[in-house]
């Protein structure tokens, strides 16, 4: 062992570099594998790992080993080392390998993104609006989608195993469409509508996500995406046409389809309720501010936001597209439930 | 107290003569227009930011001499009354020795680190459990904005050349930097430009919350803080160019006799290469600032789309400045790593020229990435290959110097002192925070983790354990140089063990989190991430306290350490050559170099000689050296 300590060095570090990877696989990086996108990524950041390791463990294995062999010992003080000053091949060789290494995973990022960014083949492709405004995700299925009116959702609902493209579109400032499970994103630009394509392969729910920081609810402009069946996908499309609230409904049903309608918005996210035990602290306080306040009022103050802004809050905040996500029936329950909460 | 002598009285008057100004200016043109109402405080607080700091500056005589000539008065005999420190009160004027300069900016960046890192602090306070707590959204984007705007124009940009500044010009064999009044002048430009970023905290509407990239058009829409930010780079940008043409020209034309490209120590030749990025690259960000400045100040729409404005073209200008800027922040690291590594590992620096050259071609190459910062932008995609490979090819040049570095230490004398530690640990944990580089130059994975948490551990990876790194690793080495007095190695040794093993539970956790999906720049996240962030804000608070240990063994060694022999490390390159402090104007007799800055272990070799007249009879004037070594 004394007598090769180069070759201890090396040993020691193949063996450090095996376990690294060992490591580096075992650790579950990725969230849920929920889309062909994901598993691509996934397997791409797999093969830098595998590239990365080694040459961190050579840097620091080099280092110990230099540490070791040739630290300064008593008696030393006043020596220098060999007046080495280069080595044209070493040198030629790390500058021409890692060349190499680059270039190999350049090409292999390469060949993965025309992959993950290819149309489908065959089958139909699913064209979905996103738009996103502070602090809310709003989605719009075309009439070619729903085979009727154009549906406008805060809620994505998504059937699995179909490519689905999305339109990217904002009217205020720069957001990042991103579902982390799906492994890919994309800034909304104002003036721009951007694309990107995913398939999912997993059913479940997900969350949707800003990237993008676009102002003070940020941190909150969260939805989310409900991958399910072709055939409960299409159920949930004709379920979207009827309203959710029935003309003519009882008081109490109202306000409990308001209390369903205020969650399922993400009303919370932004606005403290004690009813709905949501402490969002981006806008005022409802507790305090809608107290006597009457429906009429309550309703703009929905539909219209900057119309009448509470003391200490900015204009332009809040989203102002709620009159055309929600129907009159909806409205009114959200109305109905709020007056009832804050009485 | 006077009111007439520069000074600070003299300064207290110009921002009082400033703000009057932009009122004036401000009513009398609204007046004039019959604009209501005719005291507009918005609009005099962004003429004001730009007025009283100038008034700042020519109050406190930084301009002085340029005007007398300028009007055809006598200007002042050069008496040397400018230069050179006495007592404290020297460090608060307008100092034209480079080597008060030089500690003027150290100090000064410290500072700013230490505010920066109370920051990060309150940030990490805040995250450390999903919710609010301490602060609410708005101040909170504020706080991590003014962190990394803080950190990277008051901290890390000047404190390397606050560094340079100080060994510069005794490495080349110089009496002082080329323009001692412009150097004056762009160190005053610093404070100004922090406590200006700082005071945007009591703006109404709270400090500029859009992150240090101030995008638009958030940043053209955001409260009236974010000028704050938008003037307060003006400032800092001037200082930053200043200095560079400063060091460009000082290392052209002011080298000793016989200091040829080929015998500067490779801190020179890293401060050359920084300062090509910074002439060339700032203006663009200066440029970005002032198309928000007039979105927001003069209604000009270069960024609202519904009038014609471009969304993505402030990205673009503003990553042509900002991706150089990544290596304005480490080019001069590494020279400092080079430095240290050849005195401490008692060899030549192996590949020597291999080491220039690839300085150089990081510059090149450094203009050719800036757009895989925007592979999730919406801009053109087919851009996207070509900037993900000229990106992954910077490792080329950076893996040299990292090899180099190795290949030094073998077969050496290393002394693992703590200059010596913290190179090392700089070797290690930007070899980390390169790799990760390279994993975000792939676009596909790019497209998952661009604004996540694992953007945030490369970058501190970089920042911290490289920038930062080679920062306390000069500060420890040059400490005796500059104070005459040696600094408490056992301390030294605490502080880096302690930072090195929290900075990395702060940031390794990171990239795990980033790639699990938590966005960066969020108040609140979702609760499967509470755990790990936890841990990581537990960390960072370990990160803050070792600083102390830092900053205690500094006051403590400057007043009361050992003193300081002339040459305590046994190096060659010049500054070591004259006394700790060195001599008022440096060398007593110009230095004559005959040969390379880092021949340890070659028998009778020197860099620089001092007296004969022989050897100055025979030696090239500098600027018309031969090359050799």
């Amino acid at each position: 062992m004394r007598r090769h300590p180069t070759a201890v060095m090396v040993v020691a570090g193949v063996i450090a570099s095996a376990i690294g990877i060992v490591l580096a696989l075992a650790i579950e990086w990725f969230p849920t594998v929920a889309a062909t996108q994901t598993k691509k990524i996934s397997t791409l950041y797999d093969v830098l790992l595998i590239a990365s390791v080694p040459i961190f463990v050579l840097v620091v294995t080099v280092v110990v080993a230099a540490v070791i062999r040739f630290r300064m010992r008593p008696g030393q003080e006043d020596q220098d080392g060999p007046p080495i000053h280069g080595n044209t091949r070493l040198e030629v060789i790390w500058t021409v390998l890692p060349a190499l290494l680059i270039l190999g995973l350049c090409t292999y990022s390469y060949i993965v993104l025309e992959d993950i960014e290819k149309a489908p083949a065959a089958a139909q492709e699913l064209r979905i609006g996103v738009h996103g405004e502070q602090f809310a995700w709003t989605f719009t299925y075309p009439e070619e989608v729903t085979g009727g009116e154009e549906l406008t959702t805060t809620e994505l609902v998504l059937p699995v195993d179909r490519s689905v493209r999305f339109s990217i579109t904002t009217a205020d400032v720069i957001h990042d469409f991103w579902v982390p499970d799906f492994a890919m994103k994309l800034d909304a630009v104002p003036g721009l509508t951007t694309h990107y394509r995913v398939t999912p392969t997993r059913l479940g729910t997900y969350p949707v996500v800003c990237a993008e920081l676009c102002g003070l609810g940020h941190s909150v402009m969260r939805s989310r995406v409900r991958v399910v069946e072709q055939a409960e996908f299409e159920r949930w499309l004709a379920e979207q046409s009827t309203p959710a609230v029935e003309e003519g409904a009882g008081p109490d049903e109202q306000v409990a389809a308001g209390k369903q309608i205020f969650a399922s918005e993400g009303c919370g996210g932004c606005h403290t309720l004690a009813d709905a035990g949501s402490g969002g602290q981006i806008g005022p306080n409802l507790d305090d501010v809608l107290k006597g306040v009457d429906e009429a009022k309550i309703r703009e103050d929905i539909v219209d936001p900057d119309a009448q802004i509470a003391a200490g809050y900015g204009a332009g905040i809040m989203p102002s597209t709620y009159g055309q996500t929600l129907s009159d029936s909806e409205l009114d329950a959200l109305v109905a439930y709020l007056k009832e909460a804050t009485k | 107290m006077s009111f007439r002598a520069p000074g600070f009285p003299r300064a207290g008057l110009g921002i009082l003569v400033g703000v009057g100004l932009a009122y004036a200016i401000v009513c009398s043109v609204r007046a004039l227009y019959g604009w209501d109402p005719v005291v507009d405080g918005d609009a005099v607080l962004q003429v004001a930011l730009i007025a009283a700091p100038l008034g700042f500056l020519i109050g406190l005589g930084a301009f002085d001499y340029w005007f007398r000539w300028a009007i055809g008065a006598p200007t002042l005999p050069e008496d040397h009354s400018g230069h050179g420190a006495r007592s404290w009160k020297d460090y608060f004027r307008v100092n034209t020795d480079h080597k008060v300069i030089g500690v003027q900016y150290m100090v000064t960046s410290f500072v700013f680190l230490g505010i920066g890192g109370m920051f990060a602090m309150l940030v990490r306070a805040e995250l450390a459990q999903p919710g609010m707590q301490f602060v609410d959204p708005n101040a909170f984007n504020g706080l991590f904005s003014v962190h990394a705007s803080v950190l990277i124009f008051l901290f890390i940009i000047p404190v390397f050349a606050g560094i340079a500044n100080y060994v510069l010009p005794l490495m080349i064999g110089a009496p002082d930097m080329a323009f001692p009044r412009l150097n004056a002048l762009s160190f005053w430009l610093l404070p100004v430009a922090g406590v200006m970023m700082l005071l945007s905290f009591l703006a109404p509407g709270g400090a500029f919350a859009t992150g240090w990239t101030a995008y638009a058009p958030l940043s053209t829409e955001a409260p009236i803080g974010q000028v704050f930010f938008t003037i307060g780079v003006q400032f800092a940008g001037a200082s930053s160019i200043a200095t560079a043409l400063n060091f460009l020209v000082t290392i052209v034309t002011m080298r000793a006799p016989g200091m040829s490209f080929f015998r500067m120590p490779l801190l020179v030749w890293a401060n050359f290469a920084t300062s090509l990025l910074v002439v060339i690259a700032t203006p663009f960000v200066a440029a970005s600032q002032f198309f928000v400045l007039l979105d927001r100040a003069l209604g000009f729409n270069f960024f609202n789309a519904a009038k014609g404005g471009d969304v993505l073209m402030y990205q673009h200008v503003f990553w042509f400045y900002s991706h150089p800027a990544v290596y304005i922040m480490m080019l001069p690291g590494f020279g400092i790593i080079s430095e240290i590594i050849a005195v401490k590992a008692r060899k030549p620096i192996f590949g020597y020229r291999m080491m220039a050259f690839s300085l150089l071609a990081i510059v090149v190459l450094g203009f050719t990435v800036w757009a895989h910062h925007m592979f999730v932008s919406g801009m053109q995609e087919w851009i996207r290959v070509p900037m993900m490979i000229t990106t992954a090819v910077i490792a080329v040049p950076t893996g040299i110097k990292i090899f180099s570095w190795l290949a030094t230490l073998w077969r050496g004398v290393l002394h693992l002192d703590t200059p010596m530690l913290f190179a090392l640990g700089f070797l290690t944990m930007f070899t980390l925070g390169g790799i990760s580089g390279v994993t975000l130059a792939m676009v596909p994975f790019d497209i998952h983790v661009s604004d996540t948490y694992y953007i945030v551990a490369h970058i501190h990876y970089v920042l911290f354990g490289g920038s930062l790194f080679t920062i306390f690793a000069g500060v420890y080495y040059w400490f005796p140089k500059i104070t005459g007095r040696m600094y408490d190695e056992r301390l030294g040794r605490w502080h880096f063990w302690t930072t090195f093993v929290a900075f990395n539970c702060t940031f390794a956790p990171m990239h795990l989190i980033g790639i699990e999906g938590m966005p960066r720049r969020v108040a609140d996240y979702a609760e499967t991430f509470a755990g790990w962030n936890l841990f990581i804000s537990i960390a960072s608070f370990v990160v803050g306290l070792s600083t102390l240990i830092f900053v205690y063994n500094m006051v403590t060694s400057w007043r009361a350490g050992v003193r300081a022999p002339a040459n305590p490390w046994r190096a060659m390159t010049l500054e070591w050559q004259v006394s700790s402090p060195p001599p008022i104007f440096n060398f007593d007799t110009i230095p004559t170099v005959v040969g390379g800055p880092y021949e340890y272990g070659v028998p009778g070799a020197v860099h620089g000689v001092f007296k004969d007249a022989e050897v100055k009879t025979t030696a090239t004037p500098a600027g018309a050296a031969p090359a050799g070594d």
